[in-house]
C-alpha cells in the first residue's frame, strides 16, 4: 500500500503545472484591452484546477477575443466567424474526456453566430463559454455590433447607431434549458476569477458575459460604471459567490440573489442602469445533450459487425 | 378456376409502373413486385414516384405516388426508357406521367374503372374523357374493376387494392405466387397473422382475376440467385456505408433528397453506438462535424445542393486546418431551391472549386447503388489518410432507386481506428509536411506534447499565424500536393467496349448504367463506340488523355446544363460546356464535346443512343472541310 501511495504522489508531482505551462506567446491585444484580464483569470483557473494542457481545448471564432486560444498552451481551435459553438459541440460530443472552453465576441456570438448561441443554450453541453462583450467590432476596425449602445458612432454608423442594443443576459435567460448565466467585468480581477471558476465548475453550458473595455475604439463607453462603483450591482449568495470583505467595501451596492431563481435572474438581467456582477442563474439539474445521446458500451467492432449484419439481413434475398 | 386464352410473350425486359393517390399503397405494391422479381432471379431497377407535396389532393395530376420497376432477364443497371405497362388507381394520376412523356406509345394501361359510374358527375365525366383521349392517343387501356373485386374481400378497398394489383402483376409476369405470399409475410410480418392472411387473400384474388380475364402474359427469363443479394436504395446504401466505415457521428440538417439517408441512419446508428446529430442549420452541421473530426473521430455531414452551398466556408476551414471530413451531397435540381425531388448533376464544379481561395478537396461520385455503400467507406479512409475533405456526390436518382447487389461481407479493415492518443515526439510540429507528399501527422487533442492552436488563418508548420510570403505559399503548396499524392494511387478506369474507335463517351455518377446500355446496343449494331466512367473527379485518374487519343471523337453525357451549339447566339467563343467536359478539356487539351439535359429525370438509354448516333454522323462543317 505504501508503494501505491508513493506512486500517486509522484503522479501528482508530474501533473502539477505552473502558470507558464499555460502561456503561449505574447498576446497581441492592445494595451488596456479587457481580453488581457480574461486571459490572466483563465490561465490562473487552469493552474489552480490542474487542468492537463493536452486534455484542454479552447475553441473560438473570429475577432479580437477569438485570438485567445493562440495565447494558451493547450489545444486550441481558432475557426471561422460565428461558428465557435457548433465546433465546440462537435469536440464535446466526440470526446467527453476533454475540457472545452469557448471564447467568442459580441459580433461572433450575438450577430453572425446568433443562431448557434440560441441552440447551444438549448443543447446544454458541458462547456464554459466566455462572451467577450466590448460592444464594438474591433478587428475589422470599429463597426457597431448588436450590443453597441444606441447612438454609438462607428464607421458604419457615423451619425450614431439607431437600434437599442441586444441584451446578451436577457436573451440567454430566455432560452429553454438555460443552466448557467453569469456576468463579470474585466476591471475587477478578483470577481472575474471567482466567476470564471464557478462557471468552470458548473456541469452544463456555462455562459459568462464579460463586460470588456476596448481602449482603441470605445475607450469611454464603460467609464460611468468604471468610475462609479455604485453602478455595479454585486450579487452575493451562499448558493452563488460570497463576496470578500475587500469587494464588499468597494462595491457597496450588493444584492442577495439566489441563483436558482430564474424569474429574479431575468429581472436583474434587464437592469441596464447598473451592471450586475456575479451568478444570475444556475441549475445543475438540466441534462446535458451529450449525456442524453450517449450510448455507453455499444461502440465495439464486434457490436458494429453484429448491428451491420442485422441491418443487412432486413434487405437480403438468400438463394432459394 | 376460369382461365382466359393466353398469349405468352417472352421478353428481355419490361418497365411497369403502379400509380395511385398518396396513401393507397402503390409504393408497397411496386416494392413487393420488385422484391419478388429479384428473388426470382430477375434483374430489377426500381424508382419511387413521389409527389412533391405531403398531402396532395386526391385524384390530382401532381399527386401521383407509386413505383416504377424495370424487370430484366439479366442485371438491370438503370431505369430504362419509357414505361411498357401501368396499373393506375385513377385516371388523373396517370395524366401527369402521360404529359411527362414517360409512357411508351401503345403502352398497356390497367385502369381502375370505378370512376366511370361515380356518383359525382364531374368525376365520371373526367374519367370518360381521359379514357377516350388515352385510347385516341393509341394506348391500350384495359378497364379493371379492382374496387369492385376488392369490396367482396375488404371493407375499405383503398387499403388492399394494392395487393390485388400485385396479384394481377404476378399473373401478368408469370411470377411464382408462393414467392409473393412469402413477400407479403415478410412485409406485414410485424403485424398479426390476420393482416397477412387478409393481404394474401387479396393477392390471390388479383391473380385469379387476371388469369380469368386477361388474354396476355409475359415471361421474363431469370437466372436463379446463387449468392445472397441485398436490395436497397442509394440513400440507405450511404447510411449503411457510414455504419460500416466505423464513423461514429453524422451531423445533418433536414433537406431533400438527402434526408432519407439520415432518417435510416437515425434509426440504426445508436444500436452500434453512433449518433446522428440534427443541427440547427447546415453551417452548424458542418462545423459540428469538423469539431468532432478535429477531436479525433472522422465525421460525416449529409446534405443536398442548398445545404452544400451553405457549408462552403466551413469546408474551407477543414481544408485549411487539414481536418478529415466526409461531406455527402445528394444532388438535386438547382440553382437555388430548384427541384428538390428531381435528379441533376449540377454540383460538380461547386464540389471541386467551392469555397474561396485554393481549397483542394477530393471529389468522388458513386455510379451504382452498391457504389454508394462502398464510396463512403473509401471516403472515410481517404479523409483520414490524407487529412482532407472528401466530397461524395450522389444524386436524387441513386437516392431513391433500388438495385440488388451482392451482400457485402463485413471487414474490420473498413472501420476507423480508435482515436490515436500517443504522445507527439519531441520537436514534431503539427504541420510537418512531407516534402514529397504534403502529408503530415494529424495532431489530436489528448496527445501529450501536441498542444497547438489550429487556425483558419494562414499558418506555418507550427500552426502559428503567418503572413509572410514563404509560409503562405508553402502551406498552399503542400495542401495541394496531397491531391497529387492521392492521384498517384488511382487506377486508370477501364474502357467499356473496344479500346479504340469512332466515339468515346465519358460520364460520371448515376448515368453509368444508361450510358453503358446505349453503348452496348450500338456496339451490337456494329458501331465503334465505347464509354468510360469516372468515380474520382478530383483528382482525375491518370491515363485519360492516352485513352481519348485512340478515339476519333470524345464527348461526355451529363445531367447538367450546357449551351446548345445550334442556338443562334452560341459559338465556340461563348459556349458553356457541361461540367465534366469543361474539366476534361482543361485537363487533357482534347476537344471534348458534350450532351447534357436538365429535365429532372434520369437520362434514358434510348436518348443517349440517339445522341451518340448523331455524334457519329460527320457534321456539315466537318464535311465542308
Amino acid at each position: 500500500m505504501t508503494m501505491m501511495a508513493t506512486e500517486c504522489l509522484l503522479e501528482l508531482c508530474e501533473q502539477r503545472h505552473e502558470l507558464e505551462d499555460y502561456q503561449s506567446g505574447v498576446p497581441r491585444w492592445c494595451t488596456g484591452c479587457g481580453d488581457n484580464a480574461i486571459l490572466a483569470a483563465v490561465q490562473r483557473l487552469c493552474r489552480d484546477e490542474g487542468l492537463r494542457p493536452e486534455k484542454t481545448v479552447f475553441v473560438s471564432g473570429i475577432g479580437c477575443s477569438s485570438r485567445f486560444p493562440h495565447y494558451m498552451r493547450t489545444y486550441g481551435f481558432h475557426g471561422i466567424h460565428g461558428r465557435a459553438l457548433p465546433v465546440a459541440e462537435g469536440v464535446r460530443l466526440a470526446r467527453p474526456d476533454l475540457t472545452v472552453f469557448v471564447n467568442t465576441g459580441d459580433g461572433d456570438c450575438c450577430s453572425i453566430g446568433a443562431a448557434h448561441w440560441i441552440h447551444a443554450i438549448r443543447y446544454n453541453m458541458n462547456m464554459t463559454v466566455f462572451l467577450h462583450d466590448n460592444q464594438i467590432y474591433g478587428l475589422t476596425k470599429m463597426q457597431a455590433s448588436p450590443t453597441s449602445p444606441r447612438g454609438t458612432k462607428s464607421n458604419t454608423t457615423p451619425r450614431g447607431s439607431t437600434l437599442e442594443p441586444l441584451q446578451p443576459l436577457s436573451v440567454t435567460l430566455g432560452v429553454q434549458n438555460v443552466s448557467f448565466v453569469a456576468q463579470a467585468v474585466d476591471w475587477i480581477p478578483e470577481s472575474l476569477f471567482e466567476i470564471v471558476k464557478a462557471a468552470y465548475h458548473h456541469h452544463g453550458f456555462s455562459f459568462v458575459r464579460i463586460v470588456q473595455r476596448c481602449p482603441e475604439w470605445l475607450p469611454k463607453v464603460w467609464d460611468p460604471w468604471l468610475h462609479d462603483p455604485k453602478r455595479i450591482l454585486m450579487l452575493d449568495h451562499p448558493q452563488g459567490i460570497r463576496l470578500s470583505d475587500g469587494l464588499k467595501q468597494v462595491y457597496q451596492n450588493q444584492l442577495a440573489h439566489d441563483p436558482s431563481n430564474l424569474d429574479r435572474a431575468r429581472e436583474i438581467a434587464s437592469d441596464t442602469n447598473r451592471i450586475p456582477v456575479g451568478i444570475l442563474y444556475r441549475n445543475p439539474e438540466v441534462p446535458c445533450y451529450e449525456e442524453l445521446r450517449a450510448t455507453p458500451g455499444l461502440r465495439t467492432t464486434a457490436n458494429l459487425k453484429k448491428g451491420f449484419e442485422a441491418e443487412l439481413d432486413k434487405f437480403t434475398f438468400w438463394p432459394q | 378456376m376460369q382461365t382466359a386464352q393466353k398469349t405468352v410473350t417472352t421478353l428481355k425486359q419490361h418497365i411497369v409502373e403502379i400509380l395511385s393517390d398518396s396513401g393507397e399503397g402503390a409504393q408497397r405494391c411496386g416494392q413487393s413486385l420488385g422484391a419478388i422479381a429479384a428473388r426470382t432471379g430477375n434483374g430489377i431497377w426500381t424508382v419511387e414516384i413521389i409527389p412533391a407535396e405531403i398531402r396532395p389532393p386526391a385524384r390530382s395530376i401532381a399527386g401521383a405516388s407509386g413505383n416504377r420497376i424495370r424487370i430484366g432477364a439479366t442485371r438491370v443497371t438503370n431505369g430504362g426508357d419509357e414505361t411498357d405497362l401501368v396499373v393506375a388507381f385513377n385516371e388523373q394520376v396517370l395524366l401527369g406521367r402521360v404529359r411527362a412523356g414517360e409512357l411508351k406509345p401503345g403502352c398497356t394501361i390497367l385502369l381502375e374503372n370505378m370512376w366511370r359510374t361515380h356518383a359525382d358527375p364531374k368525376i365520371a365525366a373526367a374519367y370518360a374523357e381521359t379514357h377516350a383521349r388515352l385510347l385516341e392517343a393509341g394506348y391500350r387501356v384495359l378497364e379493371i374493376p379492382m374496387e369492385q373485386a376488392c369490396r367482396a374481400l375488404v371493407a375499405d378497398p383503398r387499403r388492399g387494392k394494392n395487393m390485388f394489383a400485385l396479384g394481377m402483376l404476378c399473373s401478368i409476369y408469370s411470377l411464382d405466387l408462393q414467392l409473393a405470399r412469402e413477400q407479403i409475410a415478410l412485409t406485414f410480418g410485424k403485424k398479426d397473422a390476420a393482416v397477412v392472411a387478409q393481404n394474401v387473400k387479396l393477392l390471390e384474388a388479383g391473380h385469379e382475376w387476371a388469369e380469368a380475364n386477361l388474354d396476355f402474359k409475359y415471361r421474363i427469363p431469370a437466372e436463379p440467385v446463387t449468392a445472397p443479394q441485398v436490395v436497397i436504395n442509394g440513400n440507405t446504401a450511404i447510411a449503411l456505408g457510414v455504419l460500416a466505415s466505423g464513423m461514429e457521428i453524422c451531423a445533418m440538417y433536414p433537406i431533400t433528397p438527402a434526408t432519407s439517408a439520415s432518417h435510416y441512419l437515425s434509426d440504426v446508428f445508436e444500436k452500434v453506438g453512433g449518433i446522428v446529430h440534427q443541427a440547427e442549420d447546415e453551417i452548424a452541421a458542418c462545423a459540428f462535424a469538423i469539431g468532432a473530426s478535429y477531436a479525433g473521430k472522422c465525421t460525416v455531414t449529409i446534405t443536398s445542393g442548398p445545404g452544400y452551398s451553405l457549408k462552403q466556408e466551413a469546408i474551407g476551414l477543414a481544408v485549411m486546418g487539414e481536418i478529415p471530413l466526409v461531406v455527402v451531397n445528394v444532388q438535386r435540381g438547382g440553382p437555388s431551391t430548384g427541384q428538390p425531388t428531381k435528379v441533376e448533376q449540377g454540383d460538380l464544379m461547386a464540389a471541386i472549386f467551392g469555397s474561396h481561395g485554393d481549397a483542394p478537396k477530393v471529389v468522388m461520385a458513386p455510379s451504382t447503388i452498391e457504389d454508394c455503400f462502398y464510396s463512403i467507406i473509401t471516403a472515410r479512409r481517404i479523409a483520414e489518410t490524407f487529412n482532407m475533405v472528401v466530397v461524395v456526390l450522389s444524386d436524387a436518382s441513386l437516392a431513391t432507386s433500388q438495385q440488388p447487389f451482392a451482400r457485402p461481407e463485413f471487414s474490420e479493415s473498413w472501420v476507423a481506428p480508435p482515436v490515436d492518443q500517443s504522445a507527439i515526439p519531441e520537436g514534431m510540429k503539427p504541420y510537418d509536411w512531407n516534402e514529397a507528399t504534403g502529408l503530415a501527422r494529424r495532431f489530436i487533442p489528448g496527445q501529450p506534447n501536441g498542444m497547438h492552436t489550429l487556425t483558419g488563418l494562414a499558418h506555418d508548420r507550427a500552426s502559428h499565424v503567418a503572413y509572410d510570403p514563404e509560409s503562405n505559399e508553402e502551406s498552399i503548396h503542400f495542401r495541394s500536393l496531397k491531391l497529387a499524392a492521392l492521384q498517384k494511387t488511382l487506377k486508370t478506369p477501364p474502357v467499356f467496349g473496344g479500346d479504340s474507335g469512332d466515339l468515346l463517351v465519358i460520364g460520371w455518377g448515376s448515368t453509368q448504367g444508361a450510358i453503358e446500355e446505349a453503348v452496348a446496343t450500338l456496339r451490337e449494331e456494329g458501331r465503334k463506340v465505347s464509354s468510360l466512367h469516372l468515380r474520382f473527379l478530383q483528382p482525375l485518374p491518370g491515363g485519360l488523355r492516352q485513352i481519348m487519343q485512340r478515339f476519333a471523337k470524345v464527348m461526355t453525357v451529363e445531367g447538367n446544363w450546357s449551351d446548345r451549339p445550334d442556338d443562334a447566339l452560341i459559338d465556340e467563343d461563348n459556349r458553356r460546356y457541361s461540367a465534366l467536359a469543361l474539366l476534361l478539356r482543361a485537363r487533357t487539351l482534347v476537344d471534348v464535346d458534350c450532351y447534357s439535359e436538365v429535365k429532372g429525370q434520369p437520362i434514358k438509354p434510348g436518348t443517349i443512343r440517339r445522341v451518340l448516333l448523331d455524334a457519329l454522323k460527320p457534321k456539315a462543317k466537318e464535311r465542308a472541310r
